[in-house]
């Protein structure tokens, strides 16, 4: 009896600790069976009385029974989870205790904190930076000597979402006149660009009725870059927004360029717009550059007093992922690529970025 | 010998033959040296011992030719002869090897023929056009690319990001004179009165309220300016300046709006003084006093 005794309260105790859904009706039937896994259960009951400790060697993981495991598991859980809030009150008070004289708080490891540094970060005072963008192809617009006029077309055959993308970003970019492809090759309608006098060409590949691509070429032998474009929301498709975009000229907003690459790519993007904005139409184009994804936002502002600033967001919203860089216009043949996105070299790490 | 009935009975209507593709309609033979491709008597090069076909490897064109001499030697049963690149000797050339041959078999040579510098040409015709690259999307690439955008968007925080590029340029001045609003030093000294003394804002509000109403005084001019812009409708009639002076004299920023409804109740351009909307937005509480004829008229009721 004794020993049953003692079985039965152990099996009880185990149950308490090991299972909740076990009723306890079912423990005389209980007994006898769990003689075996005592042997087990004993090792790690002694040891415990209060909450589920585990010798060393224990791990949770080796418990057959899959109920068990999991209840064992989410004890696991909730006593790790119950150590740290006690080490965060524990570290509260101290530092509410020590008042002034507290270590600084710790800054969060954010994937920009941990950004592997790139050698090609453009430091604002680098001269040889400054040289080169005296000299390169967009120092013709950045020393106000074009205005841009941008073309834009789609890959053959458009469907309405696309078309509709190309005339909502026409509105978007001022000077943007957007033609129909009716299958020509681009190689033959960038010398009729040129001809014609447009700095930019525009051309929105589209998959399966969606735009999904995205080549930008500059057009008096400029460079072409090559994106991907995703999450293409049409105005119909925002919340909140704003009446059509105006014809003001928009400001341009270029955030997180680092690189030297993000450079190049950045000062392609200010090429698109005139150099002048109009103020008075408060409107503003955004290439935020997060990660290499380069948002797309074209918002209106207004500020209500010094310290605020309202923004109600019109126009299309679409993010770019540069997949190419090549230095002469569009040939993907032949072209000489200064940069092409190597999926197995350049996304092996989570923390290097390229823009 | 060959004996092509019985072959026929053998492989034919009916019957299995490996090289025949049965539909619902129609019967196919996928035997290469078949001229038709269709599993006809007439067109069965098994039980047709002397058959001819044309066909073309690499671009160029071949007449093969079975005659029932060559029955017994499998290896040479198929006379192999090349036809000339233009069309019309082609032609010629087949109508010359098959003179005496039945008219079946040399008609559908030529048509075969002809079938074949169609579509040679087209290929050429396209391999010069710009031709369409399909990439290959990985999908789990792709999965990883939409969550990775996911995230990056969240950590963009693009909002507050161009609001902060917005008022840092007007900050620095790009602006020039569009926007008149107070100097910094004036805003930041009443911000810091504001976040002494937060208990006692009756106080404050007469002191600021005296130092506000010249503010608002030399502000006058600019909100008939304020008043044209679009998409004001928080801001219906009320002049940013008077939010100025009421955030000053306000703790919360949200109770902006309660103000600028009172305003708009008030229809006042910010002109009247500002005690009695200011006193009335602090913590307000509305007691109602029974009047003590009630009672009275309840007992006279009963």
């Amino acid at each position: 009896m004794d020993s049953n005794e003692a079985t039965t309260s152990e099996s009880v105790s185990k149950k308490k600790g090991k299972t909740k859904k076990v009723k306890r009706k079912v423990k005389s039937d209980e007994a006898p069976v769990q003689e075996m896994e005592q042997a087990e259960g004993e090792e790690t009951e002694k040891k415990s009385e209060s909450g589920p400790c585990f010798p060393p060697t224990f791990s949770v993981s080796e418990i057959k029974n899959k109920q068990r495991r999991h209840s064992m598991f989410l004890k696991l859980k909730e006593e790790k989870r119950k150590q740290k809030l006690e080490l965060k009150k524990k570290k509260k008070k101290e530092r509410k205790a020590l008042g002034d004289k507290a270590p600084p708080k710790e800054v969060p490891k954010t994937i920009e904190n941990q950004r592997i540094y790139d050698e090609t970060t453009v430091n604002p005072e680098d001269e040889e930076v400054a040289f080169d963008e005296g000299t390169d192809e967009f120092s013709a617009y950045f020393n106000r000597l074009t205005n841009p006029k941008v073309l834009i077309t789609t890959s053959d055959r458009p469907r309405g979402r696309t078309v509709r993308f190309c005339e909502q970003l026409a509105t978007v970019i001022p000077h943007a006149h957007v033609y129909y492809r009716r299958g020509l090759a681009l190689k033959r309608v960038i010398p009729q660009c040129v001809s014609r006098g447009f700095t930019y060409l525009m051309v929105i590949n589209e998959d399966r009725k969606v735009p999904n691509g995205l080549v930008l070429c500059h057009l008096p032998d400029g460079p072409t870059a090559h994106f991907k474009v995703s999450n293409v929301r049409l105005r119909k498709e925002m919340k909140r927004r704003g009446k059509d975009p105006t014809e003001h000229v928009p400001e341009v907003i270029l955030n997180n360029f680092t690189t030297r690459l993000g450079h190049s790519i950045g000062r392609m993007f200010a090429a698109l717009f005139p150099h002048d904005p109009q103020f008075v139409g408060r409107q503003v184009a955004t290439f935020h550059n997060q990660r290499d994804f380069i948002f797309f936002r074209f918002h209106r502002y207004i500020f209500k007093n010094e310290k605020k600033v309202g923004i109600q967001e019109l126009g299309p919203r679409f993010t770019l992922k540069l997949r190419s860089l090549q230095k002469g216009t569009f040939d993907s043949k032949f072209g000489e690529y200064e940069w092409v996105h190597k999926r197995h070299e350049m996304d092996s790490s989570r923390r290097k970025f390229h823009l | 010998m060959q004996h092509d009935d019985v072959i026929w009975d053998l492989i034919g209507n009916k019957s299995f033959c490996s090289y025949k593709v049965k539909t619902k309609t129609q019967q196919f033979c996928r035997n290469e040296y078949n001229i038709t491709g269709l599993c006809n008597r007439s067109s069965c090069p098994l039980a047709n011992s002397q058959y001819a076909t044309v066909r073309e490897e690499k671009g160029l064109c071949y007449l093969y030719m079975k005659v029932i001499e060559r029955a017994a030697f499998p290896a040479r049963m198929w006379e192999k002869v090349k036809l000339d690149r233009n069309y019309a000797k082609a032609l010629e050339q087949i109508d010359e090897n098959l003179i005496y041959w039945p008219r079946f078999i040399r008609h559908k040579c030529k048509q075969r023929l002809t079938k074949i510098t169609q579509y040679l040409i087209r290929i050429r015709k396209l391999t010069l056009k710009r031709q369409r690259k399909l990439v290959p999307l990985s999908r789990k690439v792709e999965r990883r690319e939409k969550r990775r955008e996911e995230k990056a968007l969240i950590a963009a925080q693009l909002e507050n990001a161009i609001e902060k590029e917005l008022l840092d340029r007007l900050k620095q001045g790009t602006y020039g004179d569009i926007y008149n609003f107070p100097i910094h030093a004036f805003d930041k000294a009443m911000e810091k009165q504001e976040e002494e003394t937060e208990s006692e804002e009756e106080e404050e509000e007469d002191e600021e309220e005296s130092g506000t109403r010249e503010f608002v005084a030399e502000e006058e001019f600019e909100e008939s300016d304020l008043s044209d812009f679009e998409d004001m409708n928080n801001l219906k009639g009320s002049s940013d300046e008077e939010e100025d002076a009421e955030e000053q004299s306000s703790e919360e920023e949200e109770t902006e709006e309660e103000l600028e409804e009172e305003k708009t109740k008030a229809k006042s351009k910010g002109k009247t003084p500002l005690k009695g909307p200011v006193r009335k937005k602090r913590a307000y509480v509305e007691i109602e006093y029974e009047q003590e004829t009630e009672p009275a008229q309840k007992s006279k009721a009963t």
